[in-house]
């Protein structure tokens, strides 16, 4: 079970909080003028990385934020934690 | 009468007599017993049948990797199933069985399937139960009856679990020698320290060892250290607990069984504890496990590991044979010789697979003039239900194979040693590497992944001093590591054997095909033989996590504990790769199973799932109604007079409403509060009309969807003021909603300034709906509602009874109703004041299932119920909620091809044609005269009501086409097989144009 540093909260278990999968999918900024193949690549595409990524947890059990974890899918090593 | 019970010795009570029975068979032994040792004084020789073929087993071990007694214990309620007899505790009353052996444990029918096990190597049952496949709910009838793995009790558990968070500095996972010299030291540093043990006694294999430490025998060392420690205020000692999980971060779950021992006698107690440790750092002291050696029927009843026979002459004072062989490749089975001939037996032989050598041990045993083979290994067992008698050939130590000439020679005990490999579990869980030693001819743990350390046998060190050694270093290390001093100094004198050196004998192999052979087992649990090995790899299987799962390898309570290392050797030796490239299988939790009870702990029945009420529930509760479970809010089903069926009382409640007055409770409706400058902006992105529209005081209904535009939510919302917004959701929807909300404004718009706040359960919500509903509110003086100045979805702020609240003229019945929100304070009075105004109209509370018909009858969905989110809003007849001016949420996915199909499924409504029968919902829509299979499905029944108002029943369907349908008709087929004739029609049944809004 991880412990996650919530940015506002600091250090806690990881039964606090909820995963929000990828970071840093910008949502379109003129969702029509997009292909159907683009838009289906923003809507279901994900990365499926082998090592570090940037991910968002919520502190749902807490502070209600969310912010990015950059976690190594590997060895679940957290190697940072930050707000938007 | 205890057979095999020695007069003296051991640590167990011979005044505390424990009756117990097995199979029915009333036996006796003493306190301080094991199940397994209890068995084996009684001269229990077989104690189950093994999994594949259902050949006899005994005893074979003394610890937590015993592969054969596995039983039932208890009974009742209590009884458990697969439980270990070499860790269940003996206790007066005790009543054990066998799981296996039909119609007896000494006559099994299916060990037919070991006369013909030549069929049945590994893969039989991939292979051989495929087809045809609708075969296979017979297969699986007679294959569990053959697995036959014991039953769970079906009564409810008596006992009680608690669990348990604890942090601390260092756990210590092992009691035996290691672990409890790391104690010592950890003690004396001041650090908060755990220290865990599966047993009872601290101790491990101290507890039978002849070893002095300090010039004392080694037990009373233990007992004095386990004094110190418990006495130590910065120590706990947990007995009778398994560390069984090593999960990321130094988080471990340990198991604390307080009453197993004595289940019926112990009170007020939980019969287990789990305890959630966060720990610094680790200490793993988990020991090590000997090693089986490969050869023919090496699972006869009366084959024992070496130590474990050790171990039952000198912690339990039981002797199981008397004329014994000891078949090795190491020195530490030499003590067993000697423990043997401490104990008054004459008749021992050594065979050993080794050339001759003088160490230690083979002088000790000249000595005593017990008899030793060099160079020699045991072939074959002879006897089938019990050992009588080995095959001895010489082994050729140049070429490893043995010669073809036996010598035969009788025993009733054959004691087996292959060297031992350390309990790596934990370290492995811990996401730890472990590499091979050529040296220790076993894996040893290497590149830890958190902050832990493995000392002692753990780590590879037999000898007693190297182990005290080892755990002293590291740990004084890793205490360091963690910035405490060291003061003091602990030194210690150690008179030990040192009976470590050891020539590895992966199976006793005389270069013929292993078919060819009678089975030589490796792991004993699961019926994996060396033949199974070969013909994986025959069958193409080169990698052990494949060759694992297609024999079987180390699954099951096993977790790789006793025949996972000889497997991997043998492996190694048919792909000719040197073991090391071979590799370990993965290690997973539970190292030893763990009881379900004690991981739900006490968030069973009551405390499952918290309870939500209303502010007004007690008058719900006075008025003795059924209660719905919605999320997690009890919610009045209906309000039965007395005596009243639900049918009746539904009829009564919807013609109130439809004639006169209902009331209902509607507090469990998500509120969000909505305010800020970019409020307005933030709400356009999110719901599919155009918000900016809306009037200040107007209300609206709103749909939001997801992104990938199917409808996600529905509810009303209210613009309050220029920058202030109230929005409803549904009740299981309001904490998604909110949470969903809140990450598109902090992931995706933290520059709009929007500020949601939830109202849920600050503000509780009165419904009054009815053609009387005005006239109830103005008896109450209540202003700003009149006809004329409160028009259909508005909304004002106003006082009943000087209680402040805010009404919204909204309707989800179709009939003039008013939605009152108040402080939940003051709920159940203003409830109570309106029931009193409402008596001269009959007002009549009512339910849920009330709230679904009115509903249902005006066609209105309920999100959840007619949608299950592949549903987007032109399926559901929303399209005209869509703006065609902005974007939004999903907008985009509703021009995806295959949002604009033409054959999506669409909300319909259906009648039955007899006007009788109400149609089961999730009822399937079918072709009348539909015979050809497959039979095309048109969609399904998602709402389905009587509808007392119109005195027929009706329903609401999801249907393909569905709204180009209207008059087709179709059948509808429940799942229970009725069928029922249906027509469709529009989905709103009762006043379409909207006219009872119109009432004074």
């Amino acid at each position: 079970m991880l412990i996650i540093k919530c940015p506002w909260c600091g250090d806690r278990d990881e039964t606090e909080f909820s995963y929000g999968g990828e970071a840093d999918i910008k949502r379109p900024v003129a969702p029509e003028a997009l292909s159907d193949e683009e838009w289906g690549d923003y809507l279901f595409m994900r990365k499926n990385t082998k090592g570090v990524f940037k991910e968002q947890w919520n502190h749902s059990a807490g502070c209600r934020r969310w912010f990015i974890v950059e976690r190594d899918t590997v060895n679940y090593d957290i190697k940072a934690t930050y707000k938007f | 009468m205890q057979k095999n019970r020695l007069k003296s010795g051991g640590h167990i009570q011979r005044d505390d007599i424990l009756n117990f029975t097995f199979n029915g068979k009333k036996l006796q032994a003493y306190k301080g017993d094991t199940l397994a040792s209890a068995l084996l004084a009684n001269d229990i020789k077989i104690v189950g049948r093994s999994f594949k073929y259902h050949r006899p087993r005994g005893i074979f071990s003394c610890g937590p990797e015993e592969p054969n007694a596995i039983l039932q214990v208890g009974s009742g309620s209590r009884t458990e199933a697969g439980l270990k007899a070499t860790q269940v505790e003996l206790y007066d009353g005790l009543i054990a069985s066998s799981e296996k052996g039909w119609p007896s444990l000494h006559f099994d029918v299916a060990i037919i399937n070991d006369w013909l096990s030549k069929m049945f190597g590994a893969g039989f049952y991939y292979k051989t139960f495929m087809y045809p496949a609708k075969f296979w709910k017979l297969y699986e009838y007679f294959l569990r009856k053959m697995a036959g793995f014991g039953y769970a009790p079906d009564e409810n558990d008596p006992d009680y679990y608690s669990h348990h968070n604890e942090h601390c500095d260092l756990l210590i996972v092992g009691a035996g020698p290691a672990g409890i010299m790391s104690a010592l030291v950890a003690s004396q540093s001041g650090a908060n320290v755990i220290i865990v043990d599966e047993k009872e006694k601290f101790g491990g294999k101290l507890l039978y060892s002849d070893e002095k430490i300090d010039n004392t025998v080694a037990i009373e060392w233990v007992e004095r250290a386990q004094a110190e420690l418990e006495k130590a205020p910065n120590v706990k000692c947990l007995k009778r607990s398994t560390a069984f999980g090593y999960y990321d971060y130094n988080f471990l779950t340990v198991c604390e069984r307080y009453t197993d021992h004595s289940p019926e006698t112990t009170v007020n107690s939980p019969r287990q504890k789990l305890w959630r440790i966060r720990t610094q750092s680790v200490v793993l002291a988990q020991g090590a496990f000997e090693r089986p050696l490969v050869f023919s029927n090496n699972d006869r009843p009366g084959v024992m590991l070496a130590s474990a026979v050790s171990e039952y002459i000198k912690r339990f004072a039981v002797l199981p044979g008397r004329n014994i062989a000891i078949f090795t490749n190491n020195d530490s089975a030499y003590q067993t010789a000697i423990d043997l001939k401490n104990a008054g037996v004459d008749s021992i032989i050594i065979i050993d697979s080794r050339p001759e050598n003088s160490s230690a041990a083979t002088i000790k045993t000249n000595e005593l003039n017990i008899e030793v083979k060099f160079c020699s290994v045991v072939t074959n067992v002879q006897g089938s239900n019990k050992v009588e008698g080995i095959e001895i050939a010489k082994l050729n130590s140049e070429t490893g194979l043995h010669d073809n000439e036996l010598i035969y020679r009788d025993c009733d005990l054959l004691a087996i040693s292959g060297g031992w490999s350390p309990a790596v579990h934990l370290h492995s869980q811990s996401g730890g590497r472990n590499a091979w030693s050529e040296k220790l001819h076993c894996f040893i743990p290497k590149n830890t992944h958190q902050k832990n350390t493995s000392v002692g046998s753990s780590n590879g060190f037999w000898g007693l001093k190297d182990c005290l050694e080892d755990a002293k270093k590291r740990t004084s290390e890793m205490l360091t590591d963690l910035g405490y001093e060291l003061s003091e100094k602990i030194s210690f004198d150690v008179e030990e054997n040192n009976y470590v050196s050891m020539s590895p004998l992966w199976r006793v192999n005389d270069g013929k095909d292993p078919e060819s052979h009678p089975k030589q087992f490796i792991d004993y649990q699961n019926d994996t033989s060396v033949s199974d090995i070969f013909q994986a790899v025959r069958e193409g299987y080169k990698n052990i996590e494949h060759v694992k799962r297609y024999t079987a390898l180390g699954f099951g309570t096993d977790q790789g504990k006793l025949g996972n290392i000889n497997g991997m050797a043998i492996l190694a030796e048919v792909l000719n790769k040197p073991i090391a490239d071979i590799g370990t299988t993965t290690f997973r939790p539970a190292y030893t199973p763990v009881s379900f009870g004690v991981c739900a702990g006490q968030e069973i029945g009551e405390f499952f799932d918290p309870i939500r009420k209303t502010a007004i529930h007690d008058f719900h509760e006075n008025q003795t109604s059924p209660f719905e479970l919605v999320g997690q809010w009890l919610r009045p089903w209906y309000f039965p007079t007395q005596n009243e069926t639900i049918e009746n009382a539904v009829k009564r409640e919807c013609l109130a409403v439809r004639n006169s007055l209902g009331i209902m409770d509607a507090s469990t409706l998500g509120k969000i509060d909505i305010q800020g400058k970019d409020a307005l902006n933030f709400l356009e992105r999110i719901y599919t009309h155009d918000v900016s529209k809306m009037a200040i005081g107007q209300c609206a209904y709103g749909i939001m969807l997801g992104e990938d535009g199917m409808i996600k939510d529905d509810g009303v919302m209210t613009r309050m003021a220029e920058n202030h917004f109230y929005l409803t959701t549904t009740t299981g929807g309001a904490a998604s909603v909110m949470s969903w909300l809140e990450q598109w404004h902090q992931t995706e718009w933290p520059d709009l300034d929007v500020y949601l706040t939830s109202l849920t359960e600050q503000l509780s919500t009165i419904v009054l709906a009815g053609p009387n509903s005005r006239k109830v509110l103005k008896k109450l003086m209540v202003t700003g509602i009149d006809k004329e100045s409160m028009k259909f979805m508005t909304f004002v702020k106003s006082k009943i009874d000087d209680i402040d609240v805010d009404i919204f003229r909204v309707s989800f019945s179709g009939e003039l109703a008013f939605e009152i929100n108040v402080d939940s304070n003051y709920a159940l009075h203003l409830w109570n004041i309106l029931i009193e105004a409402g008596k001269e109209y009959e007002i009549t509370p009512y339910g849920t299932e009330t709230m679904h018909v009115l509903r249902a009858e005006k066609g209105f969905i309920i999100v959840g119920q007619d949608t299950d989110g592949s549903i987007n809003p032109e399926d559901a007849g929303l399209g005209w909620m869509l703006s065609r001016k902005k974007d939004f949420i999903g907008k985009r996915s509703l021009l995806r091809e295959d949002s604009i199909r033409n054959d999506r499924k669409q909300l319909v409504g259906l009648l039955s044609l007899d006007g009788k029968t109400v149609i089961p919902e999730g009822a399937q829509i079918i072709r009348k005269g539909a015979h050809k299979k497959p039979i095309p499905m048109y969609g399904h029944v998602s709402s389905s009501y009587y509808s007392p108002v119109l005195g027929h029943p009706i329903a609401m369907a999801m249907i393909e086409s569905g709204r180009d349908r209207h008059g087709e008709e179709f059948l509808a087929v429940a799942s229970c097989g009725t069928e029922i004739e249906v027509k469709v029609v529009n989905p709103v049944f009762y006043d379409p144009s909207g006219e009872r809004q119109n009432v004074e």
